[in-house]
């Protein structure tokens, strides 16, 4: 799958270049840290970019495939090997280069259209993913259909030609932004639940479609509910089999949940750091016993579970089967990213409680954010049961 | 390094997955216990465990062993928590041989190496006073001078200390009683006079004995590491055992855990085969996890002592901490899901219980060493 290994010169002329070609062409504004959501670029016909140097950043980087640094080249990738990508991210995190591209085309669509995508579908999409000019959203869940996914209503009729898109989605990520949705719908009405479910694209302009931000707890509306009116559909935007969306949808969970897993071993100061200014220490402890010893174990756990991201990693790199590790991360890396946010607004005592319904560095939003990562790409309680089943095979699971 | 085992770690563990599988499974344990054996364990056994290479096992070759590092010996104590096989493979096989080998002078690691590998010469650490684990609270006396001393003090837990041929003692011989500084390590006979020995039976059903000292002479040939400097042979010496016993914990986290999912998937209450009720299977669940987790850890921290990094004793905290705290729930879980039989005797799972605790409390617990873990990163 991977371009065969480099030697190690190889390797290190790749890096001599890329290192060259980072420093003359990464702006210096893009080398400074990500201060608000402005920065962090997605994209799409309707993005404003922050700055001349954010577009250059962009432009620049997706001329050379880099925005998907691994995707082949005749989709407007970078070809590169995974020794290659590392590389590349190792000298872009020396430079602090910022990512020059976020998005659900780079992070869900690409990954499900290079595996189960047609031909005219990778020519289609790849390329205008790669270049920032698509952004796309994500429609899996719906009002009545959350944890259990597989039971979603939304309709799409075989009208000849074209599908006849019927039915409303919920917890969309960024709806109201997006310039084209995947979609899960259902094809067959008569079969078992998750054998009538087939994977659409389709444009977000598209007459009949129509969207409604939904304030979150943290004050801020990254989600839609968004509304199918009889959206008419080309059949050519049906990726895979018909009624075969459940195996995308599947793999495409999995990759969510690795993401929202990985989450929590994101480089953060150390609590730990962080409660030793804010509290001081006494004889070279933390002056408060009860909160060091919650944080002790907070931190020994974070590290256990770094640890096991990077085992799973290797034990896939050696063959050797894995299970279904992601339901595991899934889980514990969301619950960590809880316990995490729950002790620093602890730490932070009354200053952790400013809140301006805006402003989303300060504590509390990020605290009341966390609170979704057990919930979203499947529930700590739905893992759980994955694990029980698959792996446990316990009886009726 | 990859956190993967190697082709020869496996067919290692192999080997000792089926050794103590059929040499030293529980009821073996059960039998000496039941016989209130005057040992503790199978001496003849102990001489085949020498033979595939486990009292060698971090003996190089050239003094007889098989030079199999830390996470060979870490192996090995996950198979011996996996079957809680009675032997002397802590105390000697990775105690003693880590103090010879940090601060053994040549003389002793010849007249002692080749015999421990050889599973003829039992060698026990005598260290701990304290109820409480405090490693560098030593109150055991060196008294004289000119290269002649007198020991006197008391120690406890000393694992195997009443079958142990030898004996490594910890004495201060300068600074106050807690004092990192000032402790040396001194090699005695256990037949010497002035020593004696007493077995202190243990929940566990494993080896340990209280010490007493009076006036027992030995000399400057007798020290191991540098006088007054012997902590930094200890501290070594108690990071090797306490990652041995977090391989070892996750050995009976382990084993308790699968008999409690063979048990789940049998059992029927309500007319119905209790694994399929979700109370018992988000537990279940939640502890895989957790073992997963120490498995790294295990792995991680032996590597780690294999390679002489200078933050493994952050580590060995983690890995000790987080054994003995998952290897606690695995237990007290395993025994509440087998409901009343599981408080029976007759039926094994309270020994895997009784051994997590045994080993959880050794060189230190769960609060010990997340105490430490702390201290270390500077809070």
């Amino acid at each position: 799958m991977s371009a065969p290994l480099k030697s190690t010169d190889q390797l290190e002329g790749f890096r001599r270049e890329t290192r060259a070609w980072l420093e003359a062409n990464c702006p210096a504004e893009m080398r400074q840290p990500v201060a608000e959501e402005g920065d962090v670029c997605w994209g799409g016909r309707r993005w404003k970019f922050k700055s001349d140097a954010q577009r250059a950043w962009l432009e620049r980087m997706a001329e050379r495939g880099w925005t998907v640094p691994e995707w082949p080249k005749e989709y407007g990738g970078g070809g590169l090997s995974k020794e290659e990508a590392r590389v590349l991210r190792e000298e872009m995190a020396r430079l602090s280069c910022r990512a020059p591209l976020t998005s659900f085309g780079i992070s869900m669509l690409g990954p499900a259209l290079l595996k189960y995508g047609n031909e005219e579908q990778k020519r289609e999409h790849l390329p205008k993913i790669v270049r920032g000019e698509i952004r796309w959203c994500q429609g899996y869940s719906e009002p009545g259909a959350g944890s259990d996914l597989a039971s979603l209503k939304t309709r799409a009729e075989d009208q000849g030609d074209h599908y006849v898109v019927t039915g409303s989605k919920i917890w969309t990520s960024y709806g109201d932004k997006a310039d084209w949705i995947f979609c899960l719908v259902r094809t067959d009405f008569g079969a078992r639940k998750q054998e009538g479910i087939s994977f659409l694209l389709f444009d977000m302009q598209s007459p009949g479609i129509a969207t409604r931000p939904i304030r979150l707890i943290s004050g801020y509306s990254p989600f839609t509910q968004t509304f199918f009116d009889a959206v008419q559909v080309p059949k050519q935007n049906l990726v895979g089999e018909l009624n075969k969306g459940w195996t995308i949808a599947k793999y495409l969970l999995t990759h969510e949940r690795n993401m929202i897993g990985g989450m929590g071993t994101q480089r953060q100061t150390p609590l730990s750091q962080v409660a030793i200014k804010s509290i001081g220490l006494a004889s070279g402890r933390l002056a408060e016993g009860a909160l060091r010893a919650d944080i002790a174990r907070f931190e020994m756990d974070a590290l256990a579970f770094g640890l096991t991201m990077s085992r799973v990693i290797d034990e896939a790199k050696a063959g050797n089967e894995t299970g279904a590790m992601s339901s595991m991360l899934k889980y514990y890396g969301t619950e960590l990213n809880k316990r995490r946010a729950e002790l620093a607004m602890s730490i932070a005592g009354a200053e952790g409680l400013k809140f301006d319904g805006q402003t989303q560095v300060d504590l509390a939003p990020v605290w009341l954010r966390t609170k979704a990562n057990s919930i979203e790409g499947g529930t700590s309680e739905v893992q759980l049961n994955i694990i029980a089943k698959s792996v446990l095979r316990l009886p009726g699971a | 390094m990859s956190l993967v085992l190697t082709e020869d770690q496996l067919m290692f563990r192999d080997a000792a997955k089926r050794f103590a599988a059929e040499r030293t499974p529980v009821a073996q344990l059960r039998k000496l216990r039941d016989q209130n054996d005057g040992v503790g364990f199978d001496r003849a056994v102990w001489k085949e465990m020498a033979q595939m290479g486990w009292a060698g096992v971090l003996v190089p070759e050239e003094h007889g062993g098989a030079g199999f590092g830390y996470v060979g010996a870490g192996l090995i104590a996950q198979e011996i928590g996996r079957n809680l096989s009675a032997t002397p493979f802590l105390s000697t096989a990775v105690l003693a041989v880590t103090a010879l080998l940090r601060g053994g002078s040549v003389a002793q690691k010849e007249a002692l190496l080749p015999a421990i590998a050889s599973g003829d010469l039992v060698v026990a650490l005598a260290s701990d006073e304290r109820a409480r684990h405090a490693p560098h609270s030593i109150a055991t006396r060196a008294a004289g001078g000119s290269g002649r001393f007198k020991l006197s003090g008391r120690k406890l837990h000393v694992l195997d200390g009443h079958v142990a041929d030898r004996l490594i003692v910890t004495a201060r011989t300068s600074g106050d009683v807690d004092s990192r500084d000032g402790i040396t390590l001194f090699l005695i006979d256990a037949k010497a006079t002035g020593v004696n020995v007493t077995r202190t039976p243990t929940v566990d059903h494993h080896n340990a004995a209280t010490l007493e000292l009076r006036d027992v002479a030995v000399g400057d040939a007798d020290v191991i590491g540098t006088f007054d400097k012997g902590a930094v042979v200890l501290d070594a010496v108690l990071d090797a055992g306490r990652a041995t016993l977090a391989a070892e914990l996750l050995g009976v986290a382990e084993e308790s855990f699968e008999r409690t999912l063979n048990y789940l998937r049998e059992r029927e209450q309500f007319g119905a085969k209790i694994g399929t009720f979700q109370a018992l299977q988000h537990r279940a669940a939640h502890l895989f996890c957790e073992i997963e987790l120490v498995r790294s850890v295990v792995l991680r921290t032996l590597q780690a002592l294999d390679s002489q990094e200078p933050t493994a004793s952050n580590l060995v905290c983690l890995a000790k901490a987080k054994a003995t705290d998952v290897a606690r729930i695995a237990t007290n879980e395993a025994v509440q899901m087998h409901g009343g039989i599981g408080m029976t005797d007759e039926f094994d799972i309270g020994f895997f219980m009784k051994r997590a605790r045994g080993a959880g409390e050794t060189l230190g617990d769960y609060y010990y060493h997340a105490d430490r873990f702390a201290q270390l990163a500077g809070y």
